[in-house]
């Protein structure tokens, strides 16, 4: 039979671990640099602030191919003071930009779901954009296993 | 270090309020030695409430042993904590006196000579007779809860697709329940049996993985003894990662801690009184979680199989901890009042087997149960001189035989065997049958397979399913203990992190490093891919048996601990 790591393993392979060591190393350093260039991109050099958006995603993936994610900004979403946009990086990935939701005061509020290919485990990362210029950040987590043998 | 008076401080700072527990006398019982039935399911009429809890049955109906672990570490903030205690440090920490009944009950140190003394500890006819006197005596005031891994984990529930323990679930008059292993039965199934369930499985964090819509029910209101009671279920999170996903493709799991803070709300906007959280998280994830998630005024845990004589307070929230297999029922009054708990009595009760006399409708209904597969479940397969058992991080001796049986019967350098948390003991001198066999491995994805690996990708298993374990944040750990190894010695430093905890990786038949480069025939079971191929893993352990029927397993020392 052909066997593929996920077969290997009733038990839990490592995608991850593939990541964590060996030449993975310096890939996830480019990746940290293109992630960082696209922040800075987007937020037109300034350093977000934490607090106003919260992303929603799972500690860990269950498949990392399609994991869902959620981003919402507390704003009032009126003429004098909403949400413009949300980024989405994935620090790992080999091309970190996920997805980029634009939003009107008309949107009423600022959220956004979608799904998302992970590459391994990684910082998933959102960032809001203010009409007034401010950046606000969020960062979650997300480990990407193969399967494991818990019970 | 955490000493026993930190603990104390933490969790009893209630009991110091209200008067002493039931613990106290337990141990005096004990040292008397002379239990009975009325000393361990007498008590006093306290408060408006009765919670009674099981979890982690795993299909055990009738009386068994099951020695707790020897090594169980904790790492991050729970290091030494409990449920991370185990041994003589374990007996310290609950004032429990070395070979009495509750050191046997709940700890490793001494355990086949004291089984022989105490006898096996279960049995749901037993169990039944507890739930049944306290609900005479207690009447409208008792709530009964199932924690969940209760349909799968021996033969008759492997044969009857866990239709034999949901009938005696249903005799036992269960109110509730969550689950994990159930799912294991696949979507169809877990539907059929929920459509006739004659009590809800409630499951805060299961959504439709389509439709993004809750799958079952979040929580239930009950009234009893006038107070208002909402039980919220958390199934286990991490499903779909340590099981067959295949076999439930549109249940999407999830710790989901944001809704269990909407449930909360939901159900204190509802006029639910008391909050309590029905959870299959494992204890680790439900102690971070009591700390994040305010207003839940009891935890009953489970998936990790822990068993404290004592509740942890985290908080405002109390975690009570039930053990696994039949073993314990808990107990816990509580005063409810103004909507908070104002007083509690908590008692993990001891199933011994042989001082709690069997509920005779129960019983009876056990043994029709298993009335059409008894001959083949006593069939004997060998016997064992070595105590065999599987609880602890690292290794177990039950394991150490099925990975034998793996290396010689697949033909294999290493065996891979998953580092389940539930399986039966045996003592040495006893029969290994059909039963002991199936108690170890019984699953719904047995297939043993046989494939190459290289080193490198060996490591990799090894490094990942650590970090399942060791992570030291809980929200990324996935209980369970460490896979177990045969053919090859490692080192494991659990405080390091993921790519760098495994090293020293050895073949034990040459004594040679293990080459990443190079590959290996590896033969394992439980894949959680679907379409893996290759005998059902109790079919290898028997062929092993019937070659080689006088069991001896040698102390397993291929596994070094760093530090």
């Amino acid at each position: 039979m052909q066997v593929t790591r996920r077969q290997a393993l009733g038990l839990s392979a490592g995608a991850v671990a593939l990541v964590a060591f060996g030449p993975g190393l310096n890939a996830a350093r480019a990746d940290a640099a293109a992630t960082d260039k696209s922040l800075m991109e987007f937020t037109g050099g300034k350093a977000p602030a934490t607090g106003r958006i919260t992303l929603n995603a799972p500690e860990i993936a269950e498949n990392g191919n399609t994991v869902p994610i959620s981003v919402s900004v507390e704003s009032d979403m009126t003429d004098a003071s909403y949400v413009e946009s949300v980024v989405v990086l994935a620090e790992g990935n080999p091309n970190p930009s996920v997805a980029t939701f634009h939003f009107t005061p008309m949107s009423g509020e600022a959220s956004a779901t979608t799904r998302m290919r992970l590459a391994g485990t990684q910082n998933v990362i959102a960032i809001a954009k203010m009409n007034d210029g401010s950046v606000f950040m969020d960062k979650k987590l997300v480990k990407v296993t193969i399967g494991g043998c818990g019970g | 270090m955490f000493s026993r008076r930190d603990f104390l401080t933490a969790s009893v700072a209630l009991t110091t309020i209200l008067g002493p527990g039931m613990q106290g006398r337990w141990s005096q019982v004990a040292a008397q030695q002379t239990l009975t039935e009325e000393d361990l399911l007498a008590a006093e009429d306290f408060g408006n409430v009765t919670l009674l809890h099981i979890t982690d049955i795993h299909a055990q109906v009738k009386p068994l042993y099951f020695r707790e672990p020897s090594v169980n570490l904790g790492v991050g903030e729970a290091q030494g904590l409990p449920p991370h205690v185990t041994g003589a440090d374990f007996l310290k920490m609950f004032n429990l006196t070395p070979g009495s009944p509750d050191a046997y009950a709940l700890t490793s140190v001494d355990f086949a000579s004291l089984a022989k003394a105490y006898g096996r500890m279960g049995g749901l006819d037993r169990v039944a007779t507890i739930v049944k006197r306290v609900r005479s005596e207690r009447g409208d005031k008792t709530l009964f809860l199932d924690g969940g891994d209760t349909w799968q984990g021996s033969y008759t529930a492997n044969a009857t697709a866990g239709g034999d323990m949901v009938e005696v679930m249903h005799a036992l008059g269960v109110d509730a329940m969550t689950a994990h292993w159930e799912f294991t039965y696949g979507t169809d199934r877990v539907n059929e049996i929920v459509e006739s369930l004659q009590f809800p499985l409630l499951a805060s964090n299961i959504y439709d993985a389509e439709w993004n819509e809750p799958a079952f029910k979040a929580y239930e209101i009950f009234e009893r003894g006038g107070v208002k009671i909402a039980v919220i279920g958390q199934a286990f999170p991490y499903t779909p990662i340590a099981n067959p996903r295949w076999m439930i493709p549109n249940w999407s799991f999830g710790i989901r801690e944001d809704e269990v803070v909407k449930n909360v709300a939901a159900a204190r906007a509802e006029g639910a009184e008391l909050i309590v959280l029905l959870s299959h998280n494992g204890f680790d994830v439900d102690r971070k979680l009591a700390r994040r998630v305010e207003g839940i005024d009891v935890i009953l845990t489970g998936h990790t199989h822990d068993a404290l004589p004592e509740p942890v307070m985290v908080g405002k929230s109390m975690l009570i901890a039930s053990g696994s297999n039949g073993k314990f029922v808990s107990r816990l009054d509580l005063n409810v009042a103004g909507g908070a708990i104002k007083g509690y009595r908590y008692r993990l009760i001891p199933v011994f087997s042989d001082v709690i006399t069997p509920d005779p409708e129960v019983a009876a209904l056990i043994e029709r149960l298993r009335a059409p597969y008894e001959d083949e479940l006593k069939r004997e397969l060998g016997r064992t001189d070595s105590l065999l058992y599987r609880r602890g991080n690292f290794n177990g001796t039950f394991d150490d035989l099925i990975c034998q049986a793996l290396l010689a019967e697949r033909d294999a350098e290493i065996a891979l065997s998953p580092g389940f948390r539930w399986g039966t003991s045996l003592l040495p001198g006893q029969a290994i049958t059909v039963e002991d066999l199936h108690n170890a491995c019984a699953m719904t994805y047995p297939e043993a397979y046989r494939s190459t690996m290289s080193g490198q990708l060996v490591k990799d298993i090894l490094e990942d399913v650590a970090d399942n374990l060791f992570n030291p944040d809980p929200y990324y750990q996935q209980g369970g203990d460490m896979v177990r190894v045969g053919g090859m010695g490692y080192r494991i430093d659990p405080l390091q992190s993921i790519g760098s905890r495994i090293s020293e990786m050895t073949l034990l038949a040459t004594g040679e490093a293990v080459d990443p480069a190079r590959d290996y025939v590896v033969a394992g079971w439980a894949s959680v891919n679907e379409g893996t191929e290759g005998p059902p893993v109790w079919d290898v352990v028997e062929a092993h048996l019937q070659k080689n029927p006088n069991v001896h397993v040698e102390e397993n020392l291929s596994v070094k601990l760093a530090g």
